[in-house]
């Protein structure tokens, strides 16, 4: 594993680094990308573009050399590959795009960008972020970091066994029903996905553009602060990004100086005396590993040690949740995939008859099953005499879900915790034997998309794996709207006191 | 048996705005292939749908001209289904709430006032065009060509109620949609280049019946004389074909005007399901009373508006009203005609504006916004015939000269040539009995009780007064001059 980035655990610490002069930004990012190059068996990168990095690192350091420059200035960053780039490939993890360049870059990917990040390159992914183990990726799968044999969550599973492997700082990820969150707890670091609508969805490939939202990966709550913050604001180019957030400025500035007025306040021996934390009993139930629960039992203590309330609350629409999901992700995602058609890009079939064979054909050879599969179910569900019962239906829960946690948050609960995901890594190849399992594993973290809540996951312990192995065990932490920075600041207090983010693994290196 | 036509159209109405409804694209017509087309357009991975406000705009502008009910929230769905020309393989558009909803147009049929109602007007963007024709590939096999630059023009679909039952209904119901959309400045209403596109729904039935017959749509009309040839066509097939023992399939049609014919493009079997849905990457439109108050606040004066001002105010009887009032410019420059003439005599105006000078302007092929004689020109001209200085017959003869130009000033026109007629009583008694002593038989056939006579003698003398003599007095002096 990587010593480097071990040395410099955070991007602060990096960053004094970079002032002291111990190195610069373009040593660091040829450093790095030659650890990239040596964990290729990760599979966690499908494109890096060594030259246009440097050329971004160089930019970096003429900006520190004047003076003037953000926090994140010189972060080695990387992108999932759902985020389209001008300098990457950007495949989605799918055949169908395999060759596919970007005329344009994501929104997100550009607000690092003008941060001062220096990008190393693309992560793998779940095909169209269709996933939660990173194997339905036509660059076949990522390894996770901890064990080799087991899955580093999806579908942002590169972004989560890059920083986990210490290849980069931070890294963004998608989440649209877990895919920030749950790789990052199967990972042993942080992810955070914002209220939907904070951060753009402009150049991010969309799966379901309702329930899509981006995401960023780190070790620790601070960069993650640092990290979403940069990436938050109001897109003109998104009819879906919000504009203001309780009458402030959907812009970057917002999350942090929210963020740090909640540090200044979380202070003395109880920093959280005050704060009320709901724990949904549902998210205890049958389907949960009795190891996981306990490190997130230990974890909630841990809070109550730092002066917060622990409230026992229901949210009985959870276990609909999957059911909802499954019709109303699907549905969207049948429409959003329409375009490729292999007319104007993407992976076209070389032998076909007529336009509509070749569209047929190609698509048949492009997507992989699961994408196929939730283009059928969406299909079918859009359609003449099932609309109805399937899609409408599916809304008609989804709001029940949003008012179940507004319920709860109106007078219960300042945040809610509970489990990310029912287990901890799985074995590669076995959740494909069980596609079912796969998707009842998405339980804890769909609620939050279809309810476009903020929603974040930090490592609280460890749990055995199938083999016995200890395997990372994620908390998860879920606010209100707009109110992403408390998650963060209760967690950095958290992180203050204990020490699972600064674990790295060891077997590899 | 007695048949009936039921008729509704559909009109794909481009709205006029500089760039596309979802992206920032230009529209203008006519540039290369692709030029026009930016990734929004192209449904490149990662790209959204963002609302062009220019477009509500002119729907709230549409809305409140026909009286319809503009919805405070729509919502724009998804239309599912693979075409070529279409990027992103789904067409955003309004379905189960509209932006206007309801709402009526007059218009003139034979010379009758009609109201034909509306059933509702969303908003949708337009698709690509695909190229078929004499269209080579790079290695130079034939092959079929793909032009985006029309792909998300804003249209705003206009539907009406089954409510027409004749061609010539549909045609007029059509062409005062036409001039209404042209007169809000909402549409360019060039229809060579597809700014207005109608489908028509026509069905049949039995005298008296009360239920619909099966209707079909047909496509690809692109002028009122096709729509009426189309419609025509149409109605004679589906009587035939029920008279002969069939039954009319519901299918979409084309118009073929080259065969003057329509045929069928698709039945209702292999129909699409659409699988409509709301679009997740466009919030609700919500239309503020705000937004209403400001659009109707800039409003034009409406056709129905002034037609009805023309009516009450300046006496023109409804049907010269209501032809002029097809056109903004025509009653603009009706108006600038009349506000020079009394009161009470603007159906002058009226009458040479239907009459002589639209007659010039389509033997020249001119549009009157290029009019050669301006408003102020034509009332000088019209006022020397209220004053009795020329004859309505001079007057032609007047106005020709000044359409041809370089004069324009009737006044100077009527000097130069002597067309000034002759009112003096003296003169004009002097001819006519000029008159009744070189025509000696005709006055006698005259006395002999032909009324026919008389015509002939007044013929006579305005002859020998080259046409200038005041034609009353003529009559009155020649009448005189007989009788005595």
């Amino acid at each position: 594993m990587s010593k480097f980035l071990h040395t410099y655990p955070n991007i602060r610490s990096f960053r004094q680094a970079l002032e002291q002069r111990e190195f610069s930004v373009q040593e660091a990012t040829e450093t790095l990308l030659a650890e990239i190059s040596a964990q290729k068996a990760l599979n966690a990168f499908v494109d890096v573009n060594p030259d246009l990095s440097m050329t971004q690192a160089h930019a970096a350091d003429q900006q520190l050399a004047a003076g003037n420059s953000s926090l994140l200035c010189g972060t080695p960053l990387a992108h999932k590959d759902i985020f389209v780039t001008q300098g990457w490939r950007t495949t989605a993890g799918s055949k169908m795009l395999a060759d596919y360049v970007s005329p344009f870059d994501a929104t997100v990917v550009q607000a690092l960008l003008k941060a001062g990040g220096v990008s190393l390159g693309k992560l793998n992914c779940d095909e169209f972020a269709m996933g939660s183990g990173n194997e339905h990726s036509a660059a076949g799968p990522t390894l996770n970091p901890w064990d080799q044999t087991v899955v580093p969550g999806g579908s942002s599973g590169g972004s989560a066994a890059a920083v986990a492997a210490g290849l980069v700082l931070g890294a963004t990820g998608t989440d649209t029903g877990g895919s920030v969150r749950q790789p990052a707890a199967l990972c042993g670091i942080c992810g955070i996905k914002p209220t939907y609508g904070v951060a753009s969805r402009f150049g991010m490939i969309a799966y379901a553009s309702s329930l899509d939202q981006a995401g960023v990966l780190a070790t620790n709550a601070d960069d993650l602060a640092l990290l979403l913050d940069a990436i938050s604001g109001f897109d003109p180019r998104d009819a879906t990004s919000i504009e203001t957030c309780h009458g402030q400025p959907n812009a970057p500035g917002r999350i942090l100086g929210h963020y740090e007025q909640l540090l200044d306040q979380y202070a003395g021996d109880k920093p959280l005396a005050g704060l009320r934390i709901g724990v949904p009993k549902e998210y205890f139930g049958d389907g949960l590993n009795h190891d996981v629960a306990q490190a997130i039992e230990q974890a909630i203590r841990q809070f109550e040690a730092l002066g917060a309330t622990r409230v026992d609350i229901s949210l009985p629409n959870t276990a609909y949740s999957i059911a909802a999901y499954y019709v109303i992700a699907p549905a969207e995602a049948s429409s959003n995939l329409a375009r490729y058609d292999a007319v104007r890009y993407g992976h076209r079939t070389t032998q076909y008859g007529d336009l509509q064979d070749m569209t047929a054909r190609s698509r048949a050879e492009g997507f992989g099953d699961e994408v196929r599969k939730r283009i059928m179910i969406g299909t079918y569900v859009l359609s003449h005499g099932y609309y109805d019962a399937y899609y409408l239906q599916a809304q008609r829960v989804r709001r029940l879900i949003a008012q179940g946690f507004q319920l709860a948050f109106k007078d219960q609960c300042d945040i809610i915790m509970g489990p990310v995901n029912p287990t901890v890594a799985p074995e590669i190849g076995s959740v494909a034997k069980d596609a079912t399992a796969e998707w009842l594993g998405d339980i804890y973290t769909l609620s939050v998309n279809l309810a476009g809540l903020p929603g974040l996951s930090i490592p609280c312990g460890f749990a055995p794996g199938q083999k016995g192995q200890p395997l990372p065990v994620g908390l998860q932490l879920i606010g209100n709207y707009f109110d992403e920075a408390r998650l963060l600041a209760v967690a950095q207090k958290y992180q203050q006191v204990t020490d699972w983010h600064s674990r790295r693994p060891g077997a590899a290196s | 048996m007695k048949w009936e036509t039921v008729i509704g159209l559909e009109a794909h109405v481009q709205l006029k705005t500089s760039s596309k409804i979802f992206s920032a694209s230009a529209t203008r017509y006519g540039a290369l292939p692709n030029t026009q087309a930016n990734e929004v357009d192209m449904a490149l991975p990662g790209s959204l749908p963002v609302l062009n406000g220019h477009a509500v705009a002119h729907a709230i502008r549409f809305g409140l001209a026909i009286g319809a009910q503009i919805a405070p929230r729509s919502i724009f769905a998804r239309k599912n289904y693979f075409y070529p020309d279409l990027p992103k393989n789904y067409q955003i558009s309004q379905y189960e709430i509209p932006v206007v909803l309801g709402g009526s147009i007059d218009c003139l049929v034979d010379g009758e006032l009609r109201n034909f109602a509306l059933t509702r007007a969303h908003l949708e963007e337009d698709a690509g065009k695909s190229i078929h024709d004499n269209f080579t590939g790079p290695d130079g096999q034939p092959c079929s060509g793909i032009d985006l630059n029309r792909a998300g023009t804003p249209l705003l679909e206009i539907v009406s109620e089954p409510d027409m039952r004749s061609a010539a209904q549909a045609v007029a119901y059509a062409k005062a949609l036409h001039s209404l959309v042209v007169w809000l400045g909402i549409c360019d209403g060039n229809m060579q280049e597809g700014s207005f596109r109608i489908d028509a729904n026509v069905s049949v039935r039995p005298v008296g019946q009360a239920e619909f017959g099966t209707r079909t749509e047909t496509k690809n009309v692109n002028s009122f004389r096709f729509l009426e040839r189309a419609i025509l066509f149409e109605v004679n097939r589906q009587i035939e074909l029920i008279e002969d023992g069939g039954t009319v399939v519901q299918e979409t049609r084309l118009y073929d005007a080259d065969r003057d014919e329509t045929r069928s493009m698709r039945s209702k079997e292999d129909a699409h399901d659409y699988r409509y849905f709301p679009d997740p990457d466009l919030p609700p439109l919500i239309i503020t009373e705000q937004w209403i108050d400001e659009i109707r606040s800039a409003m034009p004066e409406l056709p129905e508006q002034m037609r009805t001002r023309f009516i009450d105010e300046l006496g023109l009887p409804v049907a010269e009203a209501t032809q002029i009032c097809q056109n903004p410019v025509a009653a603009q420059y009706f108006e600038a005609v009349a506000s020079h003439l009394p009161a009470d005599q603007a159906k002058l105006a009226a009458n040479w504006l239907i009459g002589d000078l639209a007659a010039a302007l389509n033997r020249d092929n001119i549009d009157l916004s290029q009019c050669p004689v301006s408003p102020t020109e034509l009332a000088a001209l019209l006022k020397r015939i209220l004053d009795n200085t020329i004859s309505n017959k001079i007057a032609r003869d007047v106005f020709a000269q000044m359409w041809a130009g370089p004069e324009r000033d009737a006044d100077q026109i009527i000097e130069a040539k002597g067309l000034k007629q002759i009112s003096d009583t003296g003169a004009i008694a002097a001819l006519v009995d000029q008159v009744i002593d070189s025509q000696p038989e005709i006055v006698e056939q005259y006395r002999a009780g032909k009324e026919k006579a008389f015509n002939s003698l007044v013929g006579q003398v305005m002859k020998l007064a080259k046409g200038k003599a005041n034609p009353a007095q003529v009559n009155e002096l020649l009448k005189q001059r007989l009788d005595r």
